[in-house]
Order: structure tokens, then sequence, then C-alpha cells
């Protein structure tokens, strides 16, 4: 089973991001920030990574940085849940190694959807 | 996969909307405008953020759009695009409201305040429609080129950089979603594949013409490619006449493309290798590029600093329901009383032949406290909860009344029960307001008496003994001993004028009293001072004032630390014990004949000193026959409640204790005069007197 990594600092939208993806089959972490999401990525390595983008502590953009300098998540998708719809923020996403996004709001069969894109 | 019911997560949504509309509100409050502080502007901006997410997902929509206004404004801010100025801060706090009250309208399913929502978002439009402000249009991402009639179909040539598998995406991925859109012809160019010595092992080397026959619009195939648009070369034409080409199994190509991608990660092969000529553009571009994402753009927000202080109690705790918690003072409360019970029993026994019992006792007695004290904490909470509304209630009015005040709290961490906290609010308001309409005056006449024109209000806790005293303080004109007295002639109030100023003072708590000259909406909302003296009073508490002409004016009351356990006298009355709670008992005494006396309608009082103190014979109230009736035989236990006072008669005095309070209420019924039971250390039941009631009665029945 696809372990999943799910960042965000707002737990209505981690609840409804992780309950979304184990009804899906997949098995789901959570991280409140990306700090921690980074300290439970060395632990154990995920199939898939999906963050916001603002956060405390550390936020998305650094995260996926942080995280593409690890060797086991040199090609591990990693997918930035992003409000901004602008091209600036995907801009900087991708230049820190993000693999692609979802625009917020989402449904969860967006969700799932875009999850299996990746990951099938 | 069922449909998944959203609703299941609205509950968080709006808890923690509300937590984040209280960051931002004291982040607001705490940004200058002169030194705006990064990391405050930064969690005022998630904290709209989130909101927004959320409200968006979960389907608030009027939340969104409104949050939506209210986030570029703050990321303007944010990215120092705009300066903080105070009227935006204001703008952003009528913005929190607005916020606050749409989310409650959309909790309940009330109807939302529209006009004000329409008129602050009015003002948030014209903050950023102001020329200084380089405005981040919100476009929506893809405004592409109009689709041009679907043709039969496209020819898509897909040329990944180099570097492509270095952002997670694959090559293969993107063909395979194609392949949903419609039939899919894949041709994969191996043309620049190097020898296996020179290859980097992670670098991409294939690239593929896809001849894709469908019938959908360019739009759709471009959101295919719109994760690795800038990795990639790309040319999506519609396909036109006749395309004779050899066509490629879609599953060889697969085959060769994870190869391209993953081959040999091992191989030792760091020979600077540059993709053969044949493949320049990709060369080219590529090579710069990825020197780019290896020396990585400037941290943008790397380091932040650590977490700030709204965020420390976080991580180490759980929220846990008031009943729980209830439930386990309860236990606790039972378990007091057995271990007294039981120490009470082994006072019969010989403590030589049972060292080891009574040492246990010990023991047991100790831990018993511990695990009482530990539990109560946990109804604790800061008074900050309640103090934390002051800032901006003081910003508010003081801005309202034209004043120039500044808040300063003193020991916010200090605790106390939580229904205590609840229920100190409204009055602590109420003197603040009070402070600030009556107490501070306006700048220029602070500026005439020599005063710096800042008018500084301070509220404080501490902890004294086994209660809590909070101070609502200021250095305002201090009260004005002349207007109350006239004030309370025309209300028809005895009063002298060689009266203490202590008792002046204490005029102001007497109902009806106000001494606004109009009646303002900021005090004077039929709420008086004797209101505020009620409720705390009604927490067990007592409230003191002091004020020194033109220097400002101090108002403290003390507040028992819990509701839930009692300062006692027990007395006896009969055969039975009463608790007398210790905070109304102004003094015990033996009356002599001559300070009894008998009115004409057969009603007694005594004379206590200068004052004559109806008496109330608490057998008669309560029933208990075998009682003392002669005054003289018995005790009289003065009694004070809202500033009068009886001497209630009790055969003696047992002693004083703290008492554990079981409501009367929820295992029987409420009884006239009585405000609870507890257990005695015997077992016994004892009735806790309410003492403001037969306080109430007893003044009644005299003056009847």
């Amino acid at each position: 089973m696809s372990r999943i990594l799910a960042v965000d600092d707002s737990a209505s939208m981690r609840q409804m991001v992780a309950f979304t993806l184990k009804s899906a089959g997949y098995d789901v972490a959570e991280a409140p920030d990306g700090a921690e999401a980074l300290e439970m990525a060395k632990k154990e390595k995920f199939n898939l990574v999906l963050c916001d983008v603002n956060m405390p502590n550390m936020d998305g953009i650094s995260l996926v940085k942080a995280l593409r300098q690890l060797p086991d998540y040199k090609f591990t998708p990693l997918l930035m849940l992003t409000t901004e719809a602008g091209p600036e923020k995907k801009q900087e996403g991708k230049q820190a190694g993000a693999t692609g996004w979802l625009v917020k709001p989402f449904n969860p069969e967006q969700l799932v959807t875009t999850i299996q894109r990746v990951l099938s | 996969m069922p449909p998944i019911d959203i609703t299941r997560f609205h509950q968080t949504f709006f808890d923690e909307s509300f937590e984040g509309l209280d960051v931002m509100e004291s982040g607001l409050l705490r940004l200058d405008p002169d030194a705006p502080d990064d990391e405050t502007i930064n969690a005022i901006f998630r904290a709209a953020h989130s909101i927004k997410g959320g409200a968006g997902t979960f389907g608030f929509a009027t939340v969104a759009e409104f949050t939506h206004l209210l986030e570029t404004l703050l990321d303007q801010m944010r990215s120092g695009n705009r300066p903080v100025t105070c009227k935006d801060v204001d703008v952003l706090l009528r913005s929190v409201d607005v916020l606050r009250s749409l989310l409650t309208a959309a909790r309940d399913g009330s109807e939302a305040d529209t006009a004000t929502a329409q008129m602050v978002s009015e003002e948030l439009g014209a903050l950023l429609a102001a020329p200084a402000a380089t405005v981040e249009a919100p476009a929506p991402a893809q405004a592409d080129a109009p689709v041009a009639a679907a043709p039969r179909g496209w020819r898509i040539e897909f040329i990944p950089k180099p570097e492509l598998f270095a952002s997670g995406n694959d090559p293969l991925r993107i063909i395979r979603e194609l392949t949903l859109l419609g039939r899919a012809e894949v041709i994969c160019d191996t043309d620049a594949l190097p020898m296996l010595t020179e290859a980097m092992p992670e670098a991409c080397y294939l690239s593929w013409r896809i001849d894709l026959h469908a019938d959908c619009g360019r739009d759709a195939i471009a959101d295919v490619f719109a994760w690795v648009e800038d990795e990639c070369d790309l040319s999506i034409e519609p396909l036109d006449g006749d395309v004779a080409e050899p066509t490629v199994d879609a599953a060889a190509v697969t085959g060769t493309a994870s190869d391209g991608g993953e081959q040999a990660p091992g191989a030792d092969v760091d020979t600077p290798s540059t993709p053969p000529a044949q493949d320049p553009p990709a060369a080219a571009s590529g090579k710069p590029e990825l020197t780019v994402i290896k020396g990585g753009r400037p941290a943008v927000a790397a380091s932040r600093p650590a977490t700030s202080a709204e965020r420390s109690g976080e991580g180490g705790s759980i929220r846990v329901s008031t009943e729980k918690i209830d439930a386990l003072i309860n236990l606790v409360g039972e378990l007091v009383i057995t271990q007294a019970m039981l120490q009470q029993t082994a006072q019969h026994l010989d403590p030589v032949t049972h060292e080891e019992l009574f040492n246990g006792l010990n023991q047991l007695n100790r831990n018993t406290r511990v695990l009482q004290e530990a539990v109560m904490s946990t109804r604790m909470l800061p008074v900050e909860f309640v103090f934390s509304r002051f800032p901006r209630v003081v910003r508010d009015l003081a801005s309202k009344l034209g004043k120039q005040v500044q808040l300063q709290t003193v020991g916010e961490k200090t605790e106390l029960d939580k229904s205590v906290i609840e229920r100190i609010a409204d009055p602590l308001t109420h003197l603040v307001r009070n402070s600030l309409d009556h107490g501070i005056e306006s700048p220029e006449r602070r500026t005439a008496a020599g005063k710096p024109a800042t008018g500084t209000i301070r509220l404080s806790a501490s902890h004294q003994g086994g209660h809590i005293v909070i101070e609502v303080s200021d250095d305002g004109a201090g009260l004005d001993r002349e207007r109350i007295l006239s004030k309370a002639r025309e209300r028809g109030i005895a009063t002298s004028d060689g009266m203490a100023d202590e008792d002046v003072w204490q005029l102001i708590f007497e109902p009806g009293f106000s001494t606004a000259e109009q009646i303002t909406d900021v005090s004077g909302r039929g709420v008086g001072m004797d209101v505020v003296k009620r409720n705390i009073e009604a927490l067990s508490g007592s409230i003191e004032i002091s004020s020194e002409s033109g220097r400002g004016s101090r108002i403290l009351i003390r507040l028992p630390l819990t509701l839930a356990i009692l300062d006692g006298m027990s007395v006896r009355i009969g055969g039975e014990i009463f608790i007398v709670p210790l905070n109304n008992v102004i003094e015990s005494l033996q009356p002599q004949a001559e300070q009894l006396k008998s009115l004409v309608n057969q009603a007694q009082v005594i004379r206590l000193r200068a004052e004559y103190v109806p008496l109330v014979r608490l057998q008669e109230l309560f029933g208990v026959h075998d009682a003392v009736r002669d005054p003289q035989q018995g005790i009289v236990v003065v009694l004070e409640s809202g500033g009068r006072k009886i001497a209630a008669l009790v055969d003696e005095l047992v002693g004083q204790q703290q008492v554990v309070i079981k409501s009367l209420e929820s295992n029987y019924r409420r009884v006239p005069c009585v405000s609870g039971a507890t257990i005695l250390g015997n077992g016994q039941v004892a009735l806790i007197i309410d003492a403001a009631e037969i306080v109430r009665q007893g003044a009644r029945a005299n003056a009847a």
C-alpha cells in the first residue's frame, strides 16, 4: 500500500485529506508543519508527500527543497497544495523541486484523481 | 470509493478558524505600523490563508470570497509591497469581526450580516485599489489562447529536459494520462541517448512524439503537461492531413523510458558528459538550469524565527471535555471523604499497636491532597483567556472617545478555575470600560494637569493565599466625591457630608446609581456597578475600591480559585451540622441581654456597636427542633451579603474546613436557603447555607 505524508497546518484540511485518501485505500500519515514533516520523512520513506505552502516553522517550499536533498526523496512525487492560482507560487514550488500542485479549493474527488495520476 | 461527506470536517474547520481569528486579532493589535514584525504579519497571513483555503474546500463561498480580499492585502504587506498603516490595521480588524460573524452564521445556519460584510469588503477593495500597491491580480492560472475548434487530434512533440526526473515527474505518467483522452500513437526518439559510459544515470535523454486522436481542446492537453511545462520543450499542433508514421506500441515505449530514467542508479559515470549534439536545445538550456536548482534560490523563508508565543500551547496539550474533568473532580472529592472517614475511624485505635496502619493512612492523606490539587489544576486556565480580549476593547473604545490609552496587563499566566474565568469576563469588561469612560481624561485635560497625554489602564492578576486578586487600575482623574454624593442624594440614597471616602465609593455599588452625565453606548448599558458587584459576589468574591483625586482609581476583586471547593465554617444547629461560607462571615459572638431588642412585629434585632442587625433563627428556617432558642445560650454568626447583614443564631461553632461542594439540585432538588451540600469526614451530609439568600430574607422580614 502506498504511504502518503499529508502536511498542512490546518487541522480541518489535514483531516479531510487524510480521510479522503484513506477512503481511497492509501495509508496516510499527517504532519502539522514542514519541520515535523521533514523529521518524519527522515525516519521512513513515504511514496508521496502532499504539503501546504504556508505553514509555521517551515513552509512548504522549504520542505520540498529539503526533501529533494534527501537521497530517499530524489524522485519521490512531492505535491503542493496551493490557494495561489497565480503562476509565481507554482514557479517557486517547481524551482524548489516540487513535482506538481493541486489548487485549493479542491474536493475529495479531485484530490483522489490527482493522487492516482501520480501513484498508479 | 464511497463519496466523502465533507460536512464531517466542518466542526474542526470552525474550531480552527475561530482560533485563527484570535491569532489574527491579537497579531493585528500587536502590529506596530512603524516597525512591523515579519513573523507577526506572516502569522496573520497564514491564519487568513488557512481560513480561506478551508472555506473554499468546505463550501463556504461567502467566507472564502471575503477572506480572499483580506489575504491579498496581507500578502502585499507580507511581501513588503505595501507599508503597514494604522488605517489598514483598522480595516483588517473590522474584517476579522466580519469574518467572525460570517463564520458564526455559517456554523449556526443563521442569517449573516451581509450589509456590514459588504461595507468592509468595499473598504478592503478600496485599499487594494490604492495606487501604492502592486496588486497581484488573482488571475486564473490558465489564460490560454482561445481554443480553436477541436480538430481531429493533436500532434505533440514532447522533449523533456535532462533534469525532468529531479522534480519527481515521470514522462510515462504523462503519456499514460494522455491516453485517457483518446487513442495515442507514441513514438519514442532515442537519438539523444548517449553511450552507457557517458550517460548520466539520473538524466532523461528520451523524447516523444505523440499523435493523439482525441476530440479534446488544446487546454486539456496543456493541463496534462502543466507540471512539467518548464522542464520540457513542448509543442502541441493540430493533427491535420493523413499522418502516416510508423507507430510504436505504447507498452514498448514504457519499457524504454523507465530504462532511460532509472538506468544503473549506482553506475559510476561521473565523467562530465554533455548529451550528444543531436539535441542541442535540451543540452543548452538544460545545463544552466541544473546549476540553478543545485545552487538553490536564496532561502525564501527557510530560516524563520522560532515559533511565537501563541503556538506555545500547541505541542503539549490535548482537548478534554469538561465533563470528564468534572467527573474526575467528583471522584477525587469522594476519595477525600473516604480518606477522612478512614482517618476518623482510626482515631479510636491504639497508635502503637497499629503503627503501620497509621503510616499508611498518613501516606494516603498526603497522596489524596496532592491528587486533589493536581486534578483541580486541570480545570485551571490562565487569566489570559479573559485579559486577551481587552487590548481590542481598549483600542476600539479609546478611538471612539478620542482618548489615548495604553493597556498594561500583568500576571496573565495566573490560573483560576474555568467556570470563574467565564463569569468574570463581563464584570471586568464593565470595569475597564468605566475606567476608560469616566477615569481617563481627554489628552488635553491630561496635558493641562501635567500628566502624560496617554493614559494607562492596568490589569493585573495575582495569587494571594487561596484567592486570586484581579486589579483594574487607571491613572485618570479618580472618583469624583462631590458628584457621587450629589448623585446619591438625587437618587434618595442616604448620605452625609462627613462620610469617609471609602463609604462614598461604596455608593456607586447602589442599585440604579450611575454618574455618567449622559447615557453613552460606552458605559451605561443599563448595567451598573451594582450588577458587577452582584456578579462578583455570586462567585463568592469581593470587590474594593480605592481612589485618589487626580491620580486615578483602583478596583480590587478577590475571587476564590475554584467554585468546586469552599472555605467553610461548620456550625451545629441541634443535631445537625451546617456549613457557612467563610466569605460571608463577619464575626461571631455570644450576645448579652442588653444587646437584644424585640421589635413590635415580633422580629428581634441585635445591637452591634452602632448598628442593629436582624436576628435570624436558622433552626426555624431549616426546621430543626432540638436547637437552642435563646440567643444568650447560643452563638450568633454575623453574615454579610450585598452590603447587608444579619445575625444567624446557631448552637455552636464546630470548626473551619475546606469542603467539596456537591450540587443538591442535581442530586435531589433545589432547597431554599441552601446552596449545596458536602460530605463530612464521618460520612454525614452537611448542607451549605446560601448566605446571600438568608441575608436577603432576613432583611426583608425585618423591614416588614
